[in-house]
């Protein structure tokens, strides 16, 4: 968790490879509502140029990054 | 004036006609081929194209059709060549095999377990996926005709129809991108 960026739910998309964490960050951002930040957690090293580009395409915002290792944190904010 | 209002009704006309042909936000793909590796991409360019927020309309010709049968459904009636063509194309997508690196099947085998250890999901799986993510699968229904295969030996989707190559290019001419596999 991130001290600035208020969490309304935590996507678990560890070993997941493509194209299921694209899948079900998709899935995942429809059960918060527009506004509230999801914070998805991946150790897919695609996802690193894959969210960015799903965010856009999708019209979400990628609000902070995070990289621990494998462990890559996206925090996504719902736009739509 | 009279030839003012003539003019805006052939342009209002004119906006509809191009309204009509603008592409939708939608995906139309082809799958011609019948190999576990291509068949598998098309079905990841699917459901993410799905997670993109596209419509997706998969079309499976020729040597994708035995790919959507039903291994534990048969049905008689069928002629000589028929007979021949169901017993030796595939029997739905447990019985395809790589396009290269097959090796009598050893290669087709190894892959399928390597992807279980590396968590890449299973065509049984991507398919279960994409009938979750409401992806339209239409069969067509020439190649089906000349294998000999019948509706009622393919499996069960929700989403899946049997058409032409009108459909296909009805669906592909509104769309965004096309896709042959």
């Amino acid at each position: 968790m991130s001290d600035d960026v208020q969490v309304t739910k935590v996507l678990d998309l560890k070993g997941l490879a493509c194209p299921m964490p694209v899948v079900k960050v998709s899935k995942g951002i429809k059960e918060v509502e527009v506004g509230q930040i999801i914070e998805a957690q991946t150790t897919d090293p695609g996802s690193m140029t894959d969210f960015p580009a799903w965010a856009t395409t999708s019209g979400n915002e990628i609000v902070k990054t995070e990289q621990e290792d494998k462990l890559i944190k996206f925090y996504i904010k719902r736009l739509v | 004036m009279q030839n003012f209002e003539a003019q805006f009704d052939e342009l209002k006309s004119q906006v509809e006609a191009l309204n009509k042909k603008t592409a939708e936000n939608k995906l139309s793909m082809i799958v011609f081929s019948g190999d576990l590796d291509k068949v598998l991409a098309a079905f990841v360019i699917a459901t993410g194209a799905v997670a993109m927020g596209m419509e997706v309309v998969m079309f499976f010709t020729f040597w994708g059709t035995p790919v959507l049968r039903d291994k534990n459904k048969s049905v008689g009636g069928k002629d000589m060549m028929g007979k021949m063509f169901g017993a030796m194309l595939p029997a739905g997508t447990g019985d395809v095999k790589l396009s290269n690196m097959n090796m009598g099947g050893m290669g087709t085998a190894m892959m399928k377990s390597l992807m279980k250890k590396k968590n890449v999901a299973s065509l049984e799986e991507m398919l279960a996926l994409a009938e979750e993510l409401e992806v339209r699968i239409y069969v067509c229904e020439m190649s089906m005709d000349l294998m000999g295969f019948k509706r009622e030996e393919f499996i069960e989707y929700q989403h899946m129809g049997f058409a032409g190559v009108a459909t296909f290019l009805q669906e592909a001419q509104a769309s965004k991108i096309q896709l042959f596999i």
